[in-house]
């Protein structure tokens, strides 16, 4: 009944089966299990970058963009939850307000909820809905990220990383982290002092860089103006063309499918093999034997696993 | 805590004042409570929020206003969230509401009503009483 009105296009019903998903209640397995066969064309587009580049307020323009080309869009907005309550704030939608009575829109809060990685850990499956839903674009906004916050990567077409001037040297900091993933590199704030500098170091490290065919092309952006939007939003649909055309699709596909299925027999199996019901006690006792140094992990870990 | 999820609260700020320090404080303090709050920023229409509630699935909705128009603009959110069918969201308000409104907005569906300096450990064990288990 709610894939029914899920399926008819009712935004309530896919509000309702995101929660299931991510509070991982009953039945969200089976519920998952037949969204996957109506997934797979929406265009997964990645927005990262350090926070405070204008990461929410770009997904906003870039949304009203694609939207003036005709196209529905959903948006997920990652943020962290704070590691000593447990709670969040969620205030992305504070720079999304033109979007909010939009109905070919859609847009969604998530916490991490001790998630590390710049996604939760429900965010793939968040994304599979909207899929499913049927929105030609999906905007992932992740947190704020710095190193090593790069799973979208797995999940996004395309990734977008965002910067802004005045963030100094650290193109030299971040070189090895989040800017190895972007397929599209966004210098906002490109009204401010610096903007050039960094528009131009990051065009040095792509001319250095590239090994691959699709060349990262670095794109001016005030997204507060919207200026430079319309020339982003049009590399972002130029390198979804290149991905199909380069044969990555497929490799995509595949790739995100091992993923997937890793992820849910690894939860499967640890469920199984670490039930306090097992063995009376089973865990329980090889725990303590490891830490009175009676057994060592590896001995128990191999009778946990007979 | 542990298999509990977090509850999930809409702060909104309708009408037209520009004073949304107090949201904040709240919108802080429910998640140093554990909870995970959307906060949607000032003069929100009350379509606007009906509809951040509705995509955002939250259990409860918190509606600040010193502006002195929350008598139609509260009521204007519980009517629409009952028209969505979303009428089992809790609505709770704050913000300056003088003693005499607050029978009106009761009947009008705004469940809690907190005035300045009510302790956020107070609001948020009224959440955690009066709110709806998402099933």
């Amino acid at each position: 009944m709610l894939l029914e009105r899920f399926f008819s296009g009712d935004q309530r019903a896919l509000s309702r089966v995101i929660t299931l998903i991510e509070n991982e209640y009953a039945g969200s397995m089976e519920i998952m299990a037949s969204l996957h066969r109506r997934s797979g064309s929406a265009h997964i587009v990645g927005v990262t970058g350090p926070p405070g580049v204008g990461k929410s307020t770009l997904v906003d323009r870039l949304a009203r963009r694609f939207r003036s080309a005709g196209k529905t869009v959903g948006v997920l907005a990652v943020d962290p939850s704070s590691p000593f309550s447990g709670g969040a704030v969620l205030g992305d939608r504070v720079r999304m307000q033109e979007l909010a009575l939009d109905p070919g829109v859609y847009i969604r809060s998530m916490a991490t909820r001790g998630h590390l990685g710049g996604l939760a850990r429900a965010s793939a499956s968040v994304i599979k809905a909207m899929d499913a839903f049927g929105f030609s674009v999906i905007l992932v906004e992740t947190v704020g990220a710095g190193q090593s916050e790069v799973d979208i990567m797995k999940f996004a077409h395309t990734t977008v990383v965002v910067l802004a001037p005045g963030l100094g040297d650290e193109i030299q900091a971040i070189k090895a982290g989040i800017l190895e993933i972007g397929n599209i590199f966004a210098v906002n704030k490109a009204d401010r002092e610096g903007a050039e500098k960094t528009a131009a170091d990051l065009e040095m490290m792509v001319e250095m860089g590239t090994k691959s065919s699709w060349k990262q092309p670095v794109i001016r952006t005030v997204a507060r103006d919207n200026r430079g939007v319309a020339e982003l939003a049009g590399a972002i649909e130029e390198h979804r063309r290149a991905f199909g055309e380069l044969g990555l699709l497929e490799e995509f596909e595949r790739k995100k499918a091992l993923l997937e299925l890793k992820q849910i027999v690894t939860d499967r199996v640890l469920g199984r093999l670490f039930s306090p019901e097992r063995g009376n006690g089973l865990v329980e006792r090889l725990v303590h034997q490891i830490a009175d140094r009676s057994t060592d992990p590896y001995a128990a870990a191999e009778q946990l696993l007979k | 805590m542990d298999h509990k999820k977090p509850i999930k609260v809409l702060i909104a700020k309708p009408g037209l004042d520009g004073h949304d320090r107090g949201a904040k404080v709240v919108a802080l303090g429910l998640r140093d409570q554990g909870m995970e709050v959307i906060y949607t920023g000032l003069r929100q229409t009350p379509e606007k929020i009906v509809q951040a509630a509705m995509q955002e699935d939250v259990q409860v909705v918190g509606l600040s206003c010193l502006s002195g128009a929350h008598k139609h603009l509260f009521s204007e959110v519980a009517r629409l969230l009952k028209e969505r069918g979303m009428d089992d969201v809790l609505i709770i308000a704050g913000g300056i509401i003088p003693e005499k409104d607050i029978p009106l907005l009761k009947e009008k569906g705004v469940s809690g009503v907190f005035g300045p300096g009510t302790s956020i450990k107070k609001i948020a064990q009224y959440i955690r009483e009066n709110v709806k288990e998402q099933v």
